[in-house]
């Protein structure tokens, strides 16, 4: 499997923040997405979860499920979280895993909040939670549904150190699987071996 | 997939219990409107049971929009419309689920409830009766136009007041068509068969295309 972009081109409100950007990332690879605010981390990830209309290029998921768009085999998780206030973290994880084609069960909530050390939270409003917990809910969805292409936003936002250690090791677990990763983030993961995406540059190249 | 429908269900029932908006704030809006009437038509008992089904439907078609804007603008602001589209389900399935969710939470007990409020207006058993049959029928219609209006000011901050101008135009064929089978069952010589399968069918033609419409709204609202 293997994520391929090439020449995307994207505009916002008429500004072109991405201009022929093309890239591709192999199966187990990881892409840090970085460059200054603005540079257009988020409507890259968004444009590829099919969010946004490209204005010119493509990008595919070669030797993906060809019946689903990109977007359809990837988590995305961006700065709002998806996660509802008035449900309980165990409830809003069954939710996204029926959504997303994974096993709702209780066992699979327990297990994936575990991963990330929340697993005390599970019946505990989403409401009552606490900035990081919340985000650390958020990043439980991604393993409640198999989903090869993994697009973040931000990850580590609000995550305390063990957390982002945590983070780690669901991200490098996903790749050892053979997954794909593509994250914007201004920190440092820890992951070893991954790419830089350096946008900027070619975000100001003149329209 | 049914088991994506069922869980959509049973999530938008358990944040619409436990928020404590939808189905209250509706019941409540209608009582309000119905208890109000009597004082301001006066103590005219043969009035109040002939204006009845109108009344009925009015502070019904204003119950159910009072709702409808929080529809999608939730999961917008809170990132979780993301999931709905990318989820396995087609974003029309589950724009229908929602609605059949808001519907059965805030419309139906109206429906269930229009007979109790219809006893302050004066009105007989019988178009009692019928005129709960003519809301039962024509609320489905009232909800998915509602969705269309919801799905399009989805991105607006100060949504409701649009979607109400939007809405509104689009429900007048639903209100002309179920006051005028409500009112055919309370005596009047028109008939009530006709209007009242018009109304039934706005409203299956309003379930089979306005999810079509919402979720095209939807898409791009996240632009």
């Amino acid at each position: 499997m293997r994520l391929r972009a090439s020449d995307l081109t994207i505009e916002r409100g008429g500004r072109r923040v991405i201009a022929g950007l093309s890239f591709d990332a192999s199966e187990g690879a990881a892409l840090i997405v970085t460059g200054p605010n603005g540079a257009g981390k988020t409507s890259l990830l968004r444009a590829l979860a099919g969010f946004l209309p490209i204005e010119a290029g493509g990008f595919a998921l070669d030797g993906g499920d060809s019946e689903r768009s990109v977007g359809e085999q990837a988590h995305y998780l961006g700065h709002a979280d998806g996660v509802k206030s008035a449900l309980t973290a165990g409830e809003n994880l069954a939710f996204a895993a029926a959504m997303l084609g994974g096993d709702p069960s209780r066992a699979a909530q327990l297990a994936a909040l575990t991963a990330l050390g929340l697993g005390h939270v599970v019946d505990f409003p989403a409401r009552l939670l606490s900035a990081g917990q919340r985000r650390r809910a958020a990043l439980a969805r991604l393993l409640m549904a198999k989903r090869p292409l993994w697009l973040l936003d931000e990850p580590t936002t609000a995550l305390d150190v063990a957390a982002q250690s945590a983070l780690g090791a669901i991200m490098r677990a996903h790749l050892h699987d053979g997954g794909i990763l593509v994250a914007a983030s201004h920190g440092a993961l820890e992951l070893d071996g991954a790419r830089e995406l350096k946008l900027g540059a070619t975000a100001e190249a003149p329209v | 997939m049914t088991s994506a429908v069922l869980a959509l269900f049973v999530r938008e029932w358990r944040i619409a219990g436990r928020i404590g908006g939808g189905a209250s704030v509706g019941i409540v809006f209608f009582l309000i409107l119905v208890v109000v009437m009597p004082f301001a038509l006066g103590p005219d008992l043969k009035l109040l049971a002939r204006l009845g089904p109108a009344i009925l439907w009015i502070a019904a078609l204003l119950a159910t929009l009072l709702g409808l804007d929080r529809l999608f603008q939730a999961d917008h602001d809170d990132g979780s419309l993301d999931l709905l589209i990318n989820g396995s389900l087609q974003l029309e399935i589950a724009v229908l689920v929602k609605c059949a969710a808001h519907w059965t939470a805030s419309a139906l007990p109206l429906v269930v409830l229009s007979p109790l409020f219809g006893l302050m207006l004066a009105m007989a058993p019988a178009p009692l009766a019928l005129t709960a049959a003519t809301l039962a029928a024509g609320t489905p219609a009232l909800t998915m136009i509602g969705a269309i209006g919801a799905a399009l000011t989805v991105s607006l901050r100060r949504g409701g007041l649009l979607m109400a101008v939007l809405v509104l135009p689009l429900t007048i064929p639903v209100l002309i068509f179920g006051v005028a089978a409500a009112e055919a069952a309370s005596g009047s010589a028109a008939p009530f068969l006709s209007p009242f399968l018009a109304l039934c069918a706005l409203s299956l033609a309003a379930i089979a295309l306005a999810p079509f419409a919402a979720a095209a709204a939807l898409r791009h609202a996240r632009e």
